[in-house]
């Protein structure tokens, strides 16, 4: 394999997994702040203990994520060189502006929030949770917008030549509000948001199932069913106002997502379907004039097709992008209808008493996690060829004081260490999980943790 | 070109990697240095508690490499991108050995079987020692110098090439000085039988220092060549040297009247003081070409542009006051004497 396609795999294998863990810390943060503001405002045991509970399984989340984090701050030097010289200038302020502002906030005030509740009083421990908060939300605002710049540049100007051409900045805050960061940034808050809603739904579900913590269990699990119904409804707005700007701005990629091709034709909408690139068919199950209808407001509206590109400047692999974007909605769909329907439920009195409803949400903590994988895979694999959106391409990015070999060596490395890590993840989480948000049995308590 | 005091914006965004850092060499000095030991402590409940003084203050030092390596990355793009992909493999490991130290760090107590908490005491304390120990060859071939061609090609060797024997010697002073400021930061955390276990630790590794670092100067001065240049051309400066030697020596003076925290001040010191020796040695290059100084990197041709360069320094000027702000707090909330609670790890 050669060196570009080996770099490829290994940002995308470390990026992939680092993005297990930072939405679920953004996710249970906000949850956490809600358990213990509620603490704060009743003085209810139950929050005090659902908040501890939470914290735990947050601060394993909170780890493996920085520690994974690093990793990719320095890969785009060692894999991407080419590319960081020709970013850095704009990149890099995002980059800078990352590390002090959100990254020094989450982390200072972790400590605090782990290891201070002696240390500290209520109020001063509440304002920690919100800090740390916070800076996870910054933190995603910085690493969208620098994504965003390579999607949609915005500016800068090209300064040099051949190998030492660049991009410099000439206005920052254009560069920032690029036009797609803000829709993006909601996009991606709001997909955190679901992921750590619904892994707080996941496991008292499945308490409420087993019969262990109930009660506490349902207040847990009311909180979390309000923020994944507003948020999963919402998020259906902010992916249409994301779409409507690919359709813009990459409109090669808007056309691989449905599969279109014809250069100017009205565009169908697929529920699912399978792309035949040769043939340059989609077979499946669609709306015709879908997606003109929700770009346009109107069935018979043309959409520019991939034919309009010429073949080297628009992606490759056209079922890939189009297979990850339908995942990624249908999965959106059914958060919505699971949430509102179990707001049914509540409104009826029947919620916890619906065993097989339960019984989906004690294994839906793996959909948001899904959806944004393939959100993530759909918005970087349209992105192809380009690194950066008509101005830099993949090809042109990798390192090239980096031979083959040496990535496979570190290639082996992550998978095994991040193996490893995974495992020991699981398994960490399977045991507070097991163990609960109180000790059933106190005379059996153990001193030593 | 825009200036600020009269010092131009490559130089102060020189000054500002500088003191990024120095702080990360500092805080997560410390850090490894407390880590580098573990495995001389016999007892499991000495090792927690050595775990647990730098517990909730590693993650926060840990920043400093982030936003350093930012910092790197956003003023000196081009310097960022070669250094990382001539040292891919070293880099590499530097960057999965991260990994393994905070895997270790949240699960080692996580679990009471015997052989659990051996296999990562002792992943742990290796990985401590190998981190510090790569930072060390690290800066031991910056001093030295890559073979970068033209449009900042490397062709040297990928691993070996690395290990030479200055660059090894580089990587044992900085062990053993953060093993110093290691052990030091662990006396102001401790009581008991560990305290005392500690202060004999300490002048082990304060010997550790003194040779390793007596060692690493007489060779710099005989093989670097050109390594004084810059002092003979600005005598002035050799207040550093001399600076940085009196904190060498008042670090032992400050221990053995048992005024630890003064003698943490002025390890700290010594880092601090050697780092600018360095990077006035370098100034104005950051990477040496060995194949011809005409392609070598300098502050100036891997600078982002004065427009970029004007506001990361607005950005710094506002965040490192906030920042500052967090770390008071947190080292406030966490001074003392370690205890041991449910939330300990």
């Amino acid at each position: 394999m050669d060196v570009e396609i080996l770099a490829r795999i290994q940002f995308a294998f470390t990026i992939a997994f680092h993005y297990i863990y930072p939405p679920l810390s953004i996710g249970i943060g906000l949850i956490m702040v809600i358990m213990e503001g509620l603490y704060l405002k009743t003085g209810k045991k139950e929050y005090e203990l659902l908040t501890k509970f939470w914290l735990k399984i947050f601060a394993i989340i909170f780890g493996i994520g920085v520690a994974t984090g690093i990793i990719m701050e320095f890969e785009f030097g060692t894999n991407w060189a080419v590319y960081s010289r020709y970013v850095g200038d704009i990149f890099g302020s995002a980059l800078a502006a990352e590390g002090l502002f959100a990254f020094g906030l989450e982390s200072t005030f972790l400590g605090i929030l782990i290891f201070g509740w002696n240390r500290v009083s209520p109020k001063v421990h509440f304002i920690s949770t919100i800090g740390v908060f916070l800076g996870s939300m910054f933190s995603a605002v910085w690493i969208v917008v620098a994504n965003s710049w390579q999607q949609t540049p915005a500016g800068y100007h090209i300064v040099g030549e051949g190998f030492f051409a660049r991009a410099e900045v000439t206005d920052f805050w254009a560069m920032v509000f690029n036009p797609s960061s803000v829709d993006r940034i909601i996009h991606v808050w709001q997909g955190a948001f679901l992921a750590g809603a619904f892994m707080v739904l996941s496991v008292h579900a499945y308490y409420i199932r087993k019969g262990k913590f109930v009660e506490i269990s349902k207040i847990a699990f009311k909180i979390a069913l309000v923020v994944a119904t507003v948020v999963s409804f919402t998020q259906l707005i902010s992916g249409h106002s994301s779409a409507a700007g690919v359709a813009v701005n990459q409109p090669a990629k808007l056309a691989a997502m449905e599969g279109h091709y014809d250069i100017s034709a009205p565009a169908d909408l697929y529920l699912f379907g399978w792309v035949d690139n040769e043939k340059q068919e989609v077979t499946g199950l669609g709306l015709p004039g879908g997606l003109s209808f929700l770009v346009h407001q109107d069935f018979k509206e043309p959409i520019t097709g991939l034919n309009a590109f010429p073949e080297e400047d628009r992606p490759g692999q056209v079922n890939a992008v189009f297979q990850f974007y339908h995942i990624m909605v249908s999965i959106g769909m059914f958060l919505i209808a699971i949430s509102f329907y179990a707001c049914f439920l509540w409104w009826r009195g029947k919620l916890f008493e619906t065993k097989w409803l339960m019984w989906i949400f004690s294994f839906s903590v793996l959909l948001p996690q899904i959806a944004n994988q393939a959100g993530w895979f759909a918005a970087e694999m349209g992105r192809q060829p380009w690194i950066v959106y008509g101005h830099l391409r993949t090809s042109e990015g990798f390192s090239q004081a980096v031979s083959a070999n040496q990535i496979l060596f570190s290639l082996i490395l992550f998978l095994v260490v991040y193996s490893l890590l995974f495992v020991l993840f699981l398994y960490s989480l399977n045991k507070k999980i097991k163990h609960g948000p109180y000790d059933e049995k106190p005379q059996n308590q153990l001193k030593t943790s | 070109m825009e200036t600020f005091l009269g010092i131009d914006y490559p130089t102060l965004w020189y000054l500002v990697v500088g003191l990024l850092f120095s702080g990360y060499a500092i805080l997560e000095g410390f850090d490894y240095g407390a880590g580098a030991w573990h495995l001389f402590f016999k007892q499991d409940e000495s090792r927690r508690i050595a775990i647990h003084a730098i517990g909730p203050l590693w993650d926060a030092n840990q920043v400093w490499l982030i936003i350093g390596g930012g910092a790197l990355f956003a003023g000196f793009p081009v310097m960022y991108a070669t250094m990382l992909s001539t040292m891919y493999i070293p880099f590499m490991l530097f960057l999965i050995l991260l990994v393994l130290r905070s895997a270790s760090i949240k699960f080692r107590s996580a679990e009471k079987m015997l052989w659990w908490r051996k296999t990562w005491d002792i992943v742990y304390s290796a990985s401590n020692v190998l981190i510090a120990f790569l930072l060390g060859v690290v800066l031991g071939n910056v001093l030295q110098g890559f073979e970068i061609g033209a449009n900042y090609s490397y062709k040297g060797g990928i691993f070996f090439a690395f290990l030479s024997p200055y660059a090894l010697m580089v990587g044992f002073t900085t062990l053993s000085i953060f093993m110093t400021q290691g052990a030091i930061f662990l006396l102001l955390k401790t009581e008991g039988k560990l305290h005392t276990r500690l202060t004999f630790l300490l002048k082990k590794g304060m010997l550790f220092f003194i040779v390793s670092f007596s060692i690493t100067t007489l060779y710099t001065l005989i093989f670097i060549p050109g390594v004084t240049d810059n002092f003979k051309e600005n005598p002035l400066f050799f207040i550093i040297p001399i600076l940085s030697f009196l904190a060498v020596a008042n670090v032992p003076r400050l221990v053995s009247k048992k005024k630890y925290f003064q003698a943490l001040v002025f390890s700290s010191l010594t880092m601090a003081f050697l780092l600018m020796l360095v990077a006035f040695q370098l100034y104005p290059t950051l990477l040496i070409s060995t194949i011809d100084p005409a392609y070598s990197i300098t502050i100036y041709n891997a600078a982002s542009s004065q427009k970029s360069l004007g506001i990361m320094l607005t950005i710094v000027l506002i965040g490192a006051p906030l920042l500052a702000a967090y770390f008071l707090f947190l080292y406030k909330t966490f001074n003392g004497k370690v205890e041991l609670d449910d939330t300990s790890y």
